[in-house]
């Protein structure tokens, strides 16, 4: 059933984005000061969308792991954090080529890049906290509460957008701005690759969660075995 | 008889595998139960869930009528595990005062100089525990542990690696206990001296319970008895 | 005996360990220093390029210093298993990580003070302008320093490669914190206005991070 689920989801998430690329190479104009290059905003935008809400909801089934005590939790934990990094790495990739186009730069140290920069160490670490400990019911306590902490930095990083003056540019979407910053045809096309990359993280999440679960289904057997 | 301890269907897991299944036992106040099993068999974690040192996953354990983890368990409880447990850039004043603040002992009782006399370390008490010889830490950690008179005992292996006088020692230090009405938990792979302080035995494998039940005439006389007739694995 | 009590005797036995031995205070001393010399070679400043980096060379030097005192924090609970003994006694959790984060503080701010002094005359850098200003960043930017450091050096007791992970795991959590620190300090040297932005966010950490760090270490402490 739950296999039946993954393949469904990302077969929908890669057809929508692969409807999308249409949509953007062929149906959207370029952006008037930016030229071609603006269009990678449609990859970097969602990629860091995804990923900061990966990570909050990740504390979340942190936080449901350490109320309930159950595995799943933590295997959902683990999974979200893991592919929220990814979506991550996304951003700060697309980010940097974008930068190297419009400011002629890879890179600077603006409060949003190095949250941003901050918040994907910090996962990293929670992947290094992860593999350094074997015990799985110990993993999941612990790697929780970092987890938990990790989730403040987010915060930050989403809160800085308002609490600094940056070179990066300012918010653009509606829903930050009250409207009137952006083309409302490419504020859609926006939402929709949100879309197609929240189904496809949700697929990658039930994939990384069946490889938790048979990992530590070997952790007992092989106890038992030495038991 | 009041239980000091109470565990009802308790469950312990490391992830999937579970260290102690389903493990339903009452200890009476004032008896000393002795828990036997081989390397493995989950009798460490037994007591570390007791002491409130490690969680479990299903089931009820009540310690003198209180969750493990409650700070009216912890008060009442003396948990010696296979770590002394003493600061070895400290003396051994220095430790026991520190002990006795943690376990809220007042201090006009002298408990601190009374129990280096008792363990025979009132000479060397402003030494660090560095500078003592093994017998001396095992004594020590000994003080460290029946320190506040604790109502309840828990001791992992107590008799393990002791040396002759420590284990008279110690053997005196829990009839005393005994007798003043404290309970003892301990595990043991030294039958012998189990079967004799015990009052009561327990016995698991792979994180069941075997038996449980007063010691017998049958248990002093051969104590191999109980691993025959209770185990899978049959004798020792 | 209340939490903050419980919290105050496990620093003071700490410190004692402390001033017997002087593990820390001599390492992280030590390091600071040589730390201080490195930047003199990394670095040839004019006194007025001095002046814009110094917040950062100092709080770069603190913070790997500060990496020297707190591993020591739990780690002084492992040998003969004294975290067992400490657990299974009344002392709460959180007493215990809040107890080392003062001990931790305290060492750490007694390196600050030895490193103050060396660099202002390594680089002849005036630290009395705001001095009661400075003061209390240095105790604030500690306090938050230390007491994330003694609660992921408690995650990290039991962890292979321990010594490795704890810095690696702990200063991207701190980076907010050091970039308030810093600019409040290059603000103090160059006599410019106190600013609140910063003074906030440093205030913010601390207590976030100390509540987080006392409703999480039961969890972190007993697995």
């Amino acid at each position: 059933m739950r296999d039946k689920l993954t393949y469904v989801l990302l077969a929908a998430g890669a057809l929508f984005f692969f409807f999308n690329l249409h949509g953007i190479f062929d149906v959207l104009p370029d952006e008037a000061a930016q030229g071609a290059i603006y269009r990678i905003m449609y990859l970097h935008i969602p990629a860091g969308i995804t990923c900061l809400t990966g990570f909050f909801i990740g504390m979340i089934f942190s936080i449901g792991y350490l109320t309930t005590g159950k595995l799943a939790f933590d295997a959902a934990s683990a999974s979200i954090n893991e592919v929220a990094l990814v979506f991550a790495f996304m951003n700060v990739v697309t980010g940097s080529i974008w930068a190297r186009i419009i400011w002629g730069i890879w890179w600077t140290w603006d409060p949003r890049l190095t949250a941003m920069f901050v918040c994907l160490l910090i996962y990293v670490g929670y992947l290094l906290l992860r593999q350094a400990i074997d015990e799985p019911t110990r993993r999941g306590r612990l790697s929780a509460a970092f987890s938990i902490f990790g989730t403040v930095d987010v915060v930050v990083v989403w809160k800085s957008i308002e609490w600094f003056r940056t070179q990066h540019p300012g918010p653009v979407l509606d829903v930050r701005t009250g409207g009137g910053h952006i083309d409302p045809a490419m504020q859609s096309m926006i939402f929709r690759d949100l879309f197609a990359f929240l189904l496809i993280a949700a697929a990658l999440v039930l994939i990384r969660m069946k490889q938790e679960e048979n990992a530590r289904e070997i952790d007992a057997l092989r106890r038992l075995a030495h038991a | 008889m009041p239980a000091a301890i109470s565990l009802e269907g308790v469950w312990k897991y490391y992830g999937d595998y579970p260290a102690l299944r389903d493990y339903t036992l009452k200890i009476e106040e004032g008896s000393c139960c002795a828990i036997l099993g081989r390397n493995g068999a989950g009798k460490t974690t037994l007591l570390r869930v007791l002491a409130g040192l490690s969680p479990f996953q299903k089931g009820s354990i009540a310690v003198l009528g209180s969750k493990p983890r409650s700070s009216e368990a912890r008060r009442a409880i003396g948990f010696l595990g296979h770590g002394i447990g003493v600061y070895e850039d400290l003396t051994a004043k220095e430790n026991l005062d520190f002990f006795a603040t943690a376990l809220n002992v007042p201090k006009e009782k002298q408990t601190v100089s009374a129990w280096l006399e008792r363990v025979d370390l009132a000479r060397v008490a402003n030494i660090p525990v560095r500078q003592y010889s093994r017998g001396m830490r095992q004594r020590l950690a000994l003080a460290r542990t029946f320190l506040a008179s604790p109502r309840l005992f828990l001791l992992d292996e107590p008799f393990t690696s002791l040396d002759d006088r420590a284990i008279k020692m110690l053997g005196e230090l829990l009839r005393d206990a005994r007798d003043r009405g404290a309970t003892i938990l301990f595990s043991t792979h030294q039958l012998r001296e189990a079967m004799e302080i015990a009052s009561h035995v327990a016995l698991i494998e792979q994180g069941k319970l075997r038996h449980a039940g007063e010691r017998t005439r049958e248990m002093l006389e051969d104590p191999g008895f109980l691993y025959r007739e209770h185990t899978e694995l049959g004798g020792l | 005996m209340n939490a903050f009590s419980q919290a105050l005797s496990i620093a003071r036995k700490d410190l004692a360990i402390e001033l017997r031995t002087k593990e820390s205070l001599n390492s992280a001393g030590a390091f600071a220093v040589v730390i201080l010399l490195l930047f003199s070679f990394a670095f040839d400043l004019s006194p007025e390029e001095t002046k814009d980096i110094s917040g950062g060379l100092l709080w770069l030097c603190f913070s790997f210093a500060g990496a020297l005192v707190f591993n020591r924090g739990f780690a002084r609970e492992m040998p003969n298993e004294c975290l067992d003994a400490l657990l299974s006694s009344p002392l709460s959790a959180a007493s215990l990580v809040i107890g080392k984060a003062i001990t931790s503080a305290l060492l750490l701010l007694v390196v600050e003070a030895i490193s103050f002094f060396v660099y202002g005359i390594f680089y002849d850098t005036n630290w009395l302008k705001q001095p009661w200003s400075l003061l209390a960043v240095c105790v604030f930017a500690t306090w938050g320093i230390c007491v994330i450091g003694s609660v992921f050096g408690a995650l990290t007791i039991n962890l292979r490669l321990r010594e490795l992970m704890l810095p690696v795991i702990i200063y991207p959590l701190l980076i907010p914190l050091l970039i308030a620190s810093i600019e409040m300090t290059n603000l103090f040297l160059t006599n410019q206005a106190f600013n609140f932005m910063w003074l906030r966010v440093l205030l913010v950490f601390d207590i976030v991070f100390t509540c987080l760090a006392v409703a999480l270490a039961e969890i972190i402490l007993v697995n």
